[in-house]
C-alpha cells in the first residue's frame, strides 16, 4: 500500500464518515473517513469533486484570448493565471524572457511584477483575515456562529479593518495595472497594454507606508498566535514534506514572479536547484487516482511514494536562501529561529509564513512604485514571429511558464498552431501540487484526533482547519466559499444508519 | 402603562453560494471594502463567505454565483431556491453558463479522457476518475434559470462592487433594483 491510510484493505467492513463539502474554502471538496469497529481511522481522503476541463476547451481558441480566458479558472488569484499564460505566450510571439535577443520591455516587466505582487498581497490578506483568522482567534472549538469575519469585526474591530484594507490595497494595485480588480486585461502576449497613471501612482504611493506598517502588524499577530500555543502550532497537521518553489536565479532569493525551480528534502537539505521551468516535464509526473478530479504530481525521479512535495508559503519561506527586502527578511529570520533550526512542517506554520510573504509583497510594491519604467516606456516588444502565418518556420510554437501564485507554484504550457489557434494546453495549478500534502495533513489530523473518540463539530472542524491552512483555494481546481451544511452519516456495512451528525444553519450540532 | 419600545427593524437575511463559478463574483462582492462594515449593520448574513453558517436558513435574498456543471450543483441550487424569497443570478456563469459552458460543444466523456489520459507528463495507465464519491458531471453546463425560477440577474464577469452595492441598497430600501449607466456591463 503506497500511502498510509489512503486505501483501506477491506473497506466493506468499515463505517463511512464524510465531511461534505469541506467549507470555508473556496472549493468543492469533501473528506471521507472509513473507521473500523474500534473507531480507528483506516482510510482518509480529500476528494476534489468538481471537473471543468479548461485545459481542453481552450484548445481551438486563438492564443491571444488565453490570458483573459484562463483567469476564469480562479477569481481569487486571476492575475496569477493571467500572467502565467502571458509569460508562456511571450515565447509564442517570439519574445524571450530573462536575457535573450528580444526581451520584454522594462515597462512591461515592471507593470507585470507590480500586478503580481498586488495579487499575492490581496490573496494572502483574504486568506488570513477573512478565512483563517476566526479559527485562530477564537479557537477550533469555539461556537461556529461566531467563527467568521463578522465575529472578528465585533471582537477585534481593528484587526478586521486592517485586513479589509490590506486586501483592498492589493486589489487597487491590480486595478491600476490590469484595468479591473477581477479579470482585468493588463497583460498581453509580448507585453502589457497600459502603464501606471499618475493618479494611481499617487494613490498607491500615498498609502504604501501605512500598509507596510499594518503588514508588519499582521506578521506580529501570526507570530503571537504561534507563541501562545507553540506545541499546537508546531505539530497540528504536521507532515514532513519536500519543498518546491521558484527562487531567484543565482542567489536563491525569494522571488514570486519569475525564477528557477528549487527543491529541498524535508530535512532542509538541497535536492535540486536552478532547474528551468521549461523542462518541468523532466521533473514532474502526475498520477490520476479514481477518487479525485485533482491529479497527484510527484518528482519523476523519486516516484509517487517518495516524490511528493509541498508548495506555497511554508515551502517558499523555507526554500529560499533569503528574502531580498529588509523587514520581511527580519521576519523570516525570526520564523527560522522559532523553529530552532529545524524545518517547520506543521500546517498552522503556513499562516505565519503567509504573513511574512504579505509583508514581502508590500515591500516589493513600495520599491516598484519608485521605478520610472512604470510610467514611461515601451508597452510591447517587437520580435520576429516564430512560425505562424508569415513566420519563419513550419509547425507549432510552444510556450511554457511558471509563476509563484499565492498558494504555490503554477505552471502553464501551450502549443499554438500555424493558424494561431491553441492546439495543446497543460496546467499544473498550485493546489494540485499540494494534493498529496493536503491528503497527508488530513490523515495526520484524523489519526490524531479521531481515533476511538466520539464525533464532535470541533473535531470535524480540525480537519477543515488543516485544509484551510494550505489553501482555501481549491478553486483553481474547482470552488465555493462559505460554510455549507455538514451532514455526517455513519452507516454500518449493510447500510444500517448508525450515527448521524448534523450541523444546522446556526452551526449547532445535532444527532 | 408604558408602551414597549418599537422593535428594532428586522435585518434582511442574505445568503450566497458558488456553484460552477470561479469565485470571482464573491470576490467582487467583497470589493465593497469598508462598506462591508456598514452592510453588516443592516444585513444579517446567513450562509455566506462572511459567516460560518452551514445550511441556508429562511432568507430574504440569495445570491448565486456559477452555473450548473454536475448533479450536486443542481441539488444545492434547488435547496437555495426553496429557502430564499428573492433569488439573484450573479455573473455570467449563473446567467448563461459563462466560460465553463465553453465545454458544451465537446462530449463530456472525450473531455474527461483528454484531461486525464492524454496530457503530457501523466503516469502510465491513468484512468478517468470514477469513484462513487464524485458527483456525476452533467453533459452540458447549464445556466441556473433553466432549473429554477430567478427574480433578478446581476450581469458582469464579475459584476462590479458598485453594482453589488447599488443592487443591495435598493433592495434594502424596498425599491426595485436599478443598475444605472456604468453599472450594467457584461465583461
Ligand atoms: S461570472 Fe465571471 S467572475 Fe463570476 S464566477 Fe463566472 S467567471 Fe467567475
Amino acid at each position: 500500500m503506497p500511502f498510509d491510510l489512503e486505501t483501506a484493505a477491506h473497506p466493506e467492513r468499515l463505517r463511512r464518515v464524510a465531511i461534505d463539502p469541506v467549507s470555508r474554502v473556496e472549493g468543492h471538496g469533501k473528506v471521507t473517513l472509513l473507521l473500523d469497529e474500534a473507531g480507528r481511522v483506516q482510510q482518509a481522503r480529500l476528494h476534489i469533486v468538481e471537473f471543468r476541463g479548461f485545459e481542453q476547451f481552450i484548445v481551438g481558441r486563438p492564443y491571444w484570448e488565453v490570458p483573459v480566458m484562463v483567469q476564469r479558472l480562479c477569481g481569487i488569484c486571476p492575475v496569477s493565471h493571467h500572467l502565467a499564460a502571458s509569460k508562456a505566450l511571450d515565447a509564442v510571439v517570439g519574445v524571450t524572457g530573462r536575457g535573450g535577443a528580444h526581451p520584454l520591455p522594462a515597462s512591461a516587466t515592471a507593470m507585470r511584477r507590480l500586478m503580481h505582487y498586488g495579487q499575492v498581497m490581496q490573496s494572502h490578506a483574504l486568506h488570513f483575515f477573512h478565512l483563517a483568522s476566526p479559527d485562530l482567534l477564537f479557537g477550533f472549538d469555539s461556537e461556529p456562529q461566531r467563527r467568521h469575519i463578522v465575529g472578528v469585526a465585533e471582537a477585534h474591530p481593528e484587526i478586521a479593518r486592517q485586513g479589509v484594507l490590506l486586501r483592498q490595497y492589493g486589489q487597487e494595485v491590480i486595478r491600476a495595472t490590469a484595468g479591473k480588480r477581477i479579470h482585468g486585461t493588463g497583460s498581453v502576449p509580448g507585453g502589457v497594454n497600459r502603464l501606471l497613471s499618475d493618479d494611481d501612482h499617487a494613490l498607491l504611493k500615498g498609502q504604501a507606508a501605512e500598509r507596510i506598517a499594518w503588514a508588519e502588524g499582521a506578521v506580529a499577530l501570526a507570530a503571537r498566535l504561534h507563541e501562545s500555543e507553540p506545541a499546537l502550532y508546531r505539530h497540528f497537521g504536521e507532515v514532513p514534506a519536500m519543498m518546491l518553489s521558484l527562487v531567484r536565479p543565482g542567489d536563491g532569493a525569494m522571488e514570486l514572479y519569475d525564477g528557477v525551480l528549487r527543491v529541498r528534502h524535508a530535512d532542509g537539505s538541497l535536492l535540486l536547484d536552478g532547474h528551468s521551468d521549461q523542462r518541468y516535464l523532466d521533473l514532474i509526473e502526475e498520477e490520476v487516482r479514481p477518487w479525485s478530479y485533482m491529479k497527484f504530481p510527484y518528482l519523476r525521479a523519486l516516484g509517487p511514494e517518495r516524490g511528493w512535495y509541498r508548495v506555497g508559503p511554508l515551502a517558499r519561506v523555507q526554500n529560499c536562501s533569503h528574502i531580498p527586502t529588509p523587514r520581511a527578511e527580519a521576519a523570516r529570520q525570526a520564523f527560522v529561529a522559532a523553529a530552532g533550526g529545524a524545518v517547520a512542517h506543521g500546517a498552522l506554520s503556513t499562516h505565519w509564513a503567509r504573513m511574512i510573504e504579505l509583508l514581502y509583497a508590500m515591500e516589493v510594491i513600495a520599491e516598484l512604485l519608485d521605478e520610472p519604467a512604470l510610467r514611461a516606456g515601451e508597452l510591447t516588444a517587437s520580435a520576429p514571429r516564430q512560425g505562424g502565418p508569415g513566420g519563419d518556420s513550419e509547425g507549432e510554437r510552444e510556450g511554457i511558464a511558471s509563476i509563484e501564485a499565492p498558494c504555490g507554484t503554477l505552471i502553464h504550457h501551450y502549443r499554438v498552431g500555424r493558424d494561431e489557434l491553441v492546439t495543446h494546453c497543460n496546467l499544473i495549478v498550485s493546489t494540485t501540487h499540494n494534493n498529496q500534502a493536503m491528503n497527508e495533513a488530513v490523515r495526520a489530523v484524523a489519526r490524531h484526533y479521531f481515533d476511538g473518540r466520539a464525533l464532535t463539530e470541533g473535531l470535524l472542524n480540525r480537519i477543515e482547519v488543516a485544509i484551510r491552512a494550505y489553501d482555501p483555494c481549491l478553486s483553481c481546481a474547482t470552488h465555493a466559499l462559505g460554510r455549507m451544511p455538514l451532514d455526517v452519516q455513519l452507516s454500518a456495512a449493510d447500510g444500517r444508519p448508525l450515527d448521524r451528525l448534523l450541523r444546522d444553519g446556526d452551526g449547532r450540532c445535532t444527532r | 402603562m408604558n408602551a414597549a419600545p418599537p422593535p428594532a427593524p428586522r435585518k434582511l437575511r442574505l445568503a450566497t453560494v458558488s456553484l460552477a463559478g470561479c469565485f470571482g463574483c464573491h470576490m467582487s462582492f467583497l470589493d465593497i471594502d469598508e462598506r462591508l462594515f456598514a452592510l453588516i449593520e443592516r444585513v444579517e448574513f446567513d450562509r455566506s463567505p462572511l459567516t460560518d453558517l452551514k445550511a441556508v436558513g429562511r432568507c430574504d435574498i440569495g445570491l448565486v454565483e456559477g452555473g450548473l456543471c454536475n448533479a450536486e450543483n443542481v441539488q444545492v441550487l434547488r435547496e437555495f431556491r426553496a429557502h430564499c424569497k428573492t433569488l439573484v443570478a450573479v455573473g455570467a456563469c449563473a446567467i448563461n453558463g459563462g466560460l465553463p459552458a465553453q465545454r458544451n460543444h465537446l462530449r463530456i466523456d472525450e473531455l474527461l479522457r483528454a484531461v486525464y489520459q492524454q496530457r503530457d507528463g501523466l503516469a502510465a495507465g491513468a484512468q478517468v476518475p470514477d469513484d462513487p464519491e464524485l458527483p456525476l458531471p452533467l453533459n452540458r453546463v447549464h445556466p441556473i434559470h433553466e432549473v429554477v425560477h430567478i427574480d433578478y440577474s446581476l450581469p458582469g464577469c464579475p459584476p462590479s462592487a458598485d453594482a453589488f452595492w447599488q443592487f443591495l441598497t435598493d433592495l434594502m430600501a424596498g425599491r426595485t433594483p436599478q443598475l444605472g449607466h456604468g453599472l450594467m456591463h457584461y465583461d
